[in-house]
C-alpha cells in the first residue's frame, strides 16, 4: 500500500449488533451470577494487583458483556486469586470463582 | 345537612380522597374533565412491584364510592373565594359552594415528540411507555404486535431530568417501569435480547432493587450506562441506536427492532387557570407549592384549599393513595377547627 504519511485509526465504537458473546456464555455456565454486577467498581477499588496488573473484575465483566474479548486474558493473568474483590461485592458474586472460571475456559480453549 | 368538599380531578388521588370523606361523614364533589375515573392508573395494565392489575386497584376505590357525588366530562369553569370558602363553578352549571376543596389534578405524560432525536412520531419502531401499556391492556398496535421481536431498547429519563426540555426533575417511577415492562416484554418474546440505556438507575421503592435484580439475573435484561444521543432508521426496517457506554468509556451502537422510551412525568399545564385565579402558586419544579415540602405537602398556602398525589410532584401509587387518606384527614381536621 502507498504510503500518504499518515493513517487511518479504527473506529473505537462498540457495535452490539456484531458482539461476540461466546466467551460470556460460557463463562455464564460456570458462573450464573456474572449477570447481577452492577458496575459499582468495589472489586476494582479492593484490588491489590490491580494499580500494578491492571486487572480489574469491573472491566473484565463490562468486557464480556460487550463481547470485547481482547484485554481480559491479559487482566486476569493479573490477578493473584486473593478473594478480597468476593469479599467486598455488594451483589455476593463470587468474583474469585468467576476469575477461574474464565481460566478454565481459556485452559480448555488453549488445550484444543 | 353533609357538608360539601369539591375534590378536583377524578384520578386514584381524587376517588381515594373522596372515598375516606364520605366514611368521614362528607359530602366529596368528585369532578373529572374525562369521561371516566381513574386516571392515568385506569390506563395502565399491571403494577409495579407485585404485577398487581392497575384495574384492581381502580375498582377497589370505586367500591367504596357509593353516595358520592360524580361529575365526569366537567371541568372547573372558575373558583371564587368567599369569605369563608369557595364558589366552585362548573362547565355543566352547577355552582358549589365549600369550605374546603381538594387538587387531585395529577400529572402529564411528557410529550415524547419533543425529543426530536429519539424520532417518535416519525419512526413506526419508537413507542413510549404509555403506547406499551396500552398495547399490554390489549389495544391492538401495528408498531408491537403481528411480528417477532429480536432486539428491543428501552430509554430512560425521556423528558426527565432534562433542563433543556424543561424538566429538570426525576420522574422517579420510569427506572422501575422500564424494567418491569423489560421483564412483561421478555415474557412475551423469550428469544428477544433486551437493552435498557439508563443514566442513573433509580430503584429506591420496597422490592425495587429485587426486581432489578430479578430482571438481570431470571431475564437476561442488558443494562446500558449512557443516554441515548440519537436514532435513525435503517434500510430493513430497524432503527440504529447510539449512545456513549460510559462504563466502557467509548462509544456504541445497536440496530432494534423496537425502541420504549420511557416518558416522565411534567406538570399538568390545564391547572395553570384554576391555580392563578385563587393565587396558589408554583415550586420551582413546574408542579403546585405546598404549604411545605415536609410536613405540609398536602396543604397549600392558602386556607382552605388542600392537595394530593402528582399535582405537587411525581409520585408512585402508593405515595398518592397516602397523600389523598392524609389530606382527608387535613380536611377533617381543618372543617372541625374552623367552627361553623
Amino acid at each position: 500500500m502507498m504510503d500518504f504519511g499518515f493513517s487511518l485509526s479504527p473506529s473505537s465504537t462498540i457495535n452490539l449488533d456484531k458482539a461476540d458473546l461466546s466467551l460470556l456464555r460460557k463463562v455464564r455456565a460456570l458462573e450464573p451470577d456474572v449477570d447481577i454486577c452492577m458496575a459499582c467498581g468495589s472489586c476494582t477499588a479492593s484490588c491489590t494487583a490491580g494499580p500494578f496488573t491492571g486487572m480489574s473484575v469491573r472491566k473484565v465483566i463490562n468486557d464480556l458483556q460487550r463481547g470485547r474479548a481482547t484485554e481480559i486474558g491479559k487482566m486476569v493473568s493479573g490477578c493473584m486469586l486473593c478473594g478480597k474483590c468476593t469479599m467486598v461485592c455488594p451483589r455476593g458474586i463470587n468474583t474469585r470463582h468467576l476469575i477461574l472460571s474464565l481460566w478454565r475456559v481459556y485452559d480448555k480453549e488453549a488445550a484444543r | 345537612m353533609k357538608e360539601n368538599v369539591v375534590i378536583i380531578g377524578g384520578g386514584i388521588a381524587g376517588m381515594e380522597a373522596a372515598k375516606q370523606l364520605l366514611a368521614l361523614g362528607y359530602c366529596p364533589i368528585l369532578v373529572e374533565k374525562e369521561a371516566q375515573l381513574g386516571g392515568h392508573v385506569a390506563q395502565w395494565n399491571r403494577l409495579f412491584p407485585d404485577m398487581t392489575p392497575a384495574s384492581e386497584v381502580v375498582d377497589g376505590i370505586r367500591e367504596g364510592l357509593g353516595g358520592a357525588n360524580i361529575f365526569l366530562d366537567t371541568e372547573i369553569s372558575f373558583i371564587n373565594k368567599l369569605k369563608d370558602g369557595y364558589s366552585v363553578m362548573l362547565s355543566n352549571g352547577v355552582n358549589v359552594v365549600c369550605r374546603a376543596v381538594l387538587l387531585a389534578t395529577g400529572f402529564h405524560l411528557f410529550d415524547a415528540r419533543k425529543k426530536e432525536e429519539y424520532g417518535y412520531g416519525i419512526y413506526n419502531q419508537v413507542i413510549t411507555n404509555r403506547d406499551l401499556e396500552h398495547w399490554f391492556n390489549g389495544a391492538p398496535d401495528e408498531r408491537i404486535g403481528g411480528r417477532d421481536l429480536s432486539k428491543v431498547g428501552f430509554v430512560h429519563c425521556v423528558g426527565s431530568r432534562d433542563v433543556k426540555a424543561g424538566n429538570a426533575q426525576c420522574s422517579k417511577v420510569c427506572c422501575i417501569t422500564a424494567i418491569k415492562q423489560a421483564i412483561e416484554l421478555k415474557e412475551k418474546f423469550p428469544e428477544a435480547e433486551i437493552y435498557c440505556f439508563y443514566m442513573d438507575l433509580r430503584l429506591f421503592g420496597k422490592k425495587y432493587e429485587d426486581f432489578y435484580i430479578r430482571a438481570q439475573r431470571d431475564y437476561g435484561i442488558h443494562f446500558l450506562r449512557g443516554r441515548v444521543s440519537e436514532v435513525s432508521e435503517d434500510i430493513s426496517g430497524c432503527v440504529c441506536v447510539k449512545a456513549e457506554d460510559t462504563l466502557s468509556g467509548k462509544p456504541v451502537k445497536i440496530t432494534l427492532d423496537l425502541l420504549v422510551l420511557m416518558a416522565g412525568m411534567v406538570s399538568n399545564p390545564g391547572v395553570g387557570q384554576i391555580a392563578s385565579t385563587i393565587s396558589l402558586g408554583t415550586d420551582s419544579d413546574g408542579f403546585l407549592k405546598s404549604r411545605d415540602n415536609i410536613y405540609g405537602i398536602i396543604e397549600s398556602e392558602r386556607r382552605g384549599i388542600f392537595y394530593a398525589g402528582a399535582c405537587t410532584g411525581t409520585k408512585t401509587v402508593p405515595e398518592t393513595l397516602a397523600e389523598a387518606r392524609s389530606a382527608a384527614l387535613a380536611i377533617h381536621n381543618y372543617l372541625s377547627s374552623s367552627g361553623l
